[in-house]
């Protein structure tokens, strides 16, 4: 049982939720919530909006001011919320098809602005919601349903997409490491600036099941024995990384906000100066 | 103390849409469009409002939305293709009620078709471009100055009817240039979206107002939690595939704009009492066909002109009236004939109905549209 402080935060009249027994998207919205009691958020202050997908339900379940938009435009009806009130506290979860396919584009703007608004990505390598489609992270040669016969595309390390878009806060965990989820999004929330938290989830009903993980243990044993630890990474090889999870703290720098900037700039008007 | 300012039809909109009160721009340049957008770059950030640039013409309709939902007017302005970027989450804001107004500049296409010229080929999009059904209201601006009321009414008509309200203009009227007198602050109405009144623990986000169909909004950071979704919902806001809930949903963003519709028409009319043949246009495509009715009357023809104001809702009821005493009615329009579907269907055959296109990204003179009169006369 949650405790309750985490309980406060949760529309419990929707229980049971929708997602399957065993699906990693619980962990994350456990995680997640534990993170706003430690960081005693106040619900009607904060924003969480997502796209469309399995993930992108979570909103749904969350106590607070709750965006459910469009499949992969979650981040531009979070930029123009900050936007608009930059005192918000603005969250953003999303799939990996919603991140990084048809949200792709607003993703990397998103990093390029470095808009206060922490982007949790619910990376299960695979489009759960609509049955078990390929996305841009299924890995190579895995089968999906749009994929028989194997992915042959290259697949996403959105992190070091982030990073290479601009983002200042950039960490990955897993749903093996529920501890760690918490711990990052309480530093990814306190990060002036964008940050990213990739956090690998899992879907037995739709990657799993036709990849030889059938049960929710199966995955979260994948899981944890693909997991790297961030320090022992780096005297790793690219083949000895392949196929793992990098986990922590990547990047964590300081660089000028986007509505902080905005806001610079209306002052500097209102003296006069152009 | 009015004013008077000497405008492009496109500053004229962002004008108006300043003095309605507008403080949050997201967009994507597009051509002819660009000049509202750079005109709020330059005015917004003067007057603490809010301006940003996105990514797209999908990203600042969502953005846009964004705005709205944290309780600013907000407004986006785009062209053709971007128009078409924008439907699925013009979509959301039908669905969520979310007040917004969107500028489109039509151009012509399919696709990225001419975009330096003129065109009226958004008529039909404007009332169905996104999927499902819904309520619309569009307004279509014939001077510079009218670009700037509009912009006013159709802020005023987005936190009414608490949904998105379009401006069709077009691409010479965006550039043209004319005189535009300001009316003083306070000499017009402005309206502001209706705001709950309840305790904040007891606040229903979409029980709708049986008067009028339409429930009021709480916005983000205002102490209220909601759920704003583009799924169909519940009074509660929350997702519902329901029968009777899912219904309920859908309808009455049908009649919350049906009931209103005759608050909401507006057309302009012309020497119309005894005119037995009716030229019926919109845009700036009525000034020309302003221009020609007046000939035909100094020659002594019984023409007059019919010009809707609102697109959308048609102005069908009143355009029957005339079709009960005239003959004929002309609708020259610059497609390949989509207002003369709705003129065909208001007029029930009382009356001969011809359409009149042009699409080779001109506008019709004057001379063109008086021949057409004297052709039936
Ligand atoms: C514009 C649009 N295209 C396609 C869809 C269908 N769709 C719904 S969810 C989804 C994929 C979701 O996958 P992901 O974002 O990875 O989330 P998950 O369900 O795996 O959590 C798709 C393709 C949609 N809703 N909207
Ligand atoms: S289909 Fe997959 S992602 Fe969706 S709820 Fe089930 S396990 Fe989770």
């Amino acid at each position: 049982m949650p405790n309750p402080e985490v309980l406060k935060w949760l529309r419990t009249q929707f229980f049971p939720h929708m997602w399957c027994p065993g699906c990693g998207h619980g962990v994350i919205l456990h995680a997640m919530l534990r993170a706003f009691v430690d960081l005693d958020m106040k619900p009607e202050e904060t924003v969480i909006a997502s796209g469309i997908g399995c993930s992108s339900r979570m909103p749904g379940y969350i106590n607070a001011c709750t965006v459910h938009s469009t499949h992969g435009r979650s981040l531009a009806y979070a930029t123009g919320i900050k936007m608009a009130r930059p005192e918000l506290t603005v969250v953003d979860v999303m799939g990996d098809g919603d991140c990084s396919a048809i949200g792709g584009n607003h993703f990397i703007h998103a990093c390029r602005r470095n808009i206060d608004i922490t982007a949790i990505v619910m990376n299960n390598n695979i489009y759960g919601m609509t049955g078990g489609q390929a996305s841009p992270t299924t890995p190579h040669g895995a089968i999906a349903t749009t994929a028989p016969y194997g992915v042959i595309d290259s697949s996403f390390d959105l992190c070091r997409l982030a990073e290479g878009a601009g983002a200042t806060f950039i960490a990955r965990s897993t749903i093996a490491n529920p501890k760690q989820c918490e711990k990052l999004i309480v530093d990814g929330i306190k990060h002036k600036g964008f940050s990213v938290i990739e956090i690998i989830s899992s879907c037995h009903t739709q990657f799993g099941r036709r990849n030889k993980f059938r049960t929710p243990i199966d995955n979260l044993n994948r899981i944890k024995d693909a997991s790297v630890p961030f320090a022992k990474a780096q005297g790793m090889s690219k083949e000895e990384l392949a196929g793992k999870y990098v986990t922590g703290e990547f990047v964590n720098i300081q660089s000028p906000e986007y509505t902080e900037q905005y806001s610079r700039l209306v002052d500097r008007l209102k003296g006069g100066s152009r | 103390m009015t004013d008077v300012a000497f405008w492009q039809g496109n500053q004229a909109l962002a004008q108006g849409a300043l003095a309605a009160g507008c403080s949050f721009f997201a967009g994507y340049p597009i051509t002819p469009s660009t000049d509202v957008m750079e005109e709020m770059a330059k005015e917004l950030p003067l007057r603490g409002g809010k301006f940003i640039q996105m990514e797209d013409e999908i990203a600042s309709m969502a953005a846009t939305i964004g705005g709205s939902i944290a309780g600013r007017k907000s407004m986006t302005a785009s062209s053709g293709p971007g128009i078409s970027l924008k439907q699925e989450n013009l979509g959301l804001a039908y669905m969520a009620e979310i007040p917004l107004v969107l500028v489109n500049v039509m151009r012509g296409g399919p696709s990225t078709g001419v975009p330096t010229k003129i065109s009226q080929m958004d008529v039909m999009q404007a009332r169905w471009g996104t999927h499902g059904d819904h309520g619309t209201i569009a307004y279509s601006p014939s001077s510079v100055q009218e670009c700037f009321d509009i912009a006013i009414k159709a802020f005023n008509a987005a936190e009414r009817y608490r949904q998105p309200v379009l401006i069709l203009s077009d691409e010479v009227l965006g550039h043209m240039r004319e005189k535009v007198v300001i009316p003083p602050a306070g000499s017009y109405e402005i309206v502001e979206r209706k705001r709950p009144c309840t305790d904040k623990a007891k606040f229903i986000p979409y029980l709708a107002d049986p008067e009028d169909d339409i429930p009021a909004m709480a916005s983000f950071g205002d102490g209220y939690r909601w759920h704003v979704t583009g799924l169909t919902h519940n009074d509660f806001g929350f997702p519902s595939a329901k029968e009777d809930e899912v219904e309920k949903n859908i309808k009455r963003l049908v009649r919350k704009i049906n009931r209103f519709r005759d608050d909401i028409v507006e057309y302009e009319t012309l020497a119309i009492d005894d005119a037995e043949i009716v030229v019926l246009s919109f845009g700036t495509v009525a000034r020309s066909s302003i221009r020609a009715v007046n000939e035909a009357r100094r020659r002594g023809i019984k023409v007059g002109h019919f010009r809707p104001v609102t697109l959308w809702p048609f102005p069908d009821k009143e355009i029957y009236q005339i079709a009960k005493k005239s003959k004929i009615i002309i609708v020259p329009e610059l497609n390949c004939g989509q207002m003369v579907l709705e003129v065909e269907r208001a007029v029930h055959g009382k009356t001969k109905v011809i359409g009149k296109s042009l699409v080779n990204g001109e506008l019709f003179t004057p001379d063109e549209i008086f021949k057409s009169i004297q052709e039936v006369a």
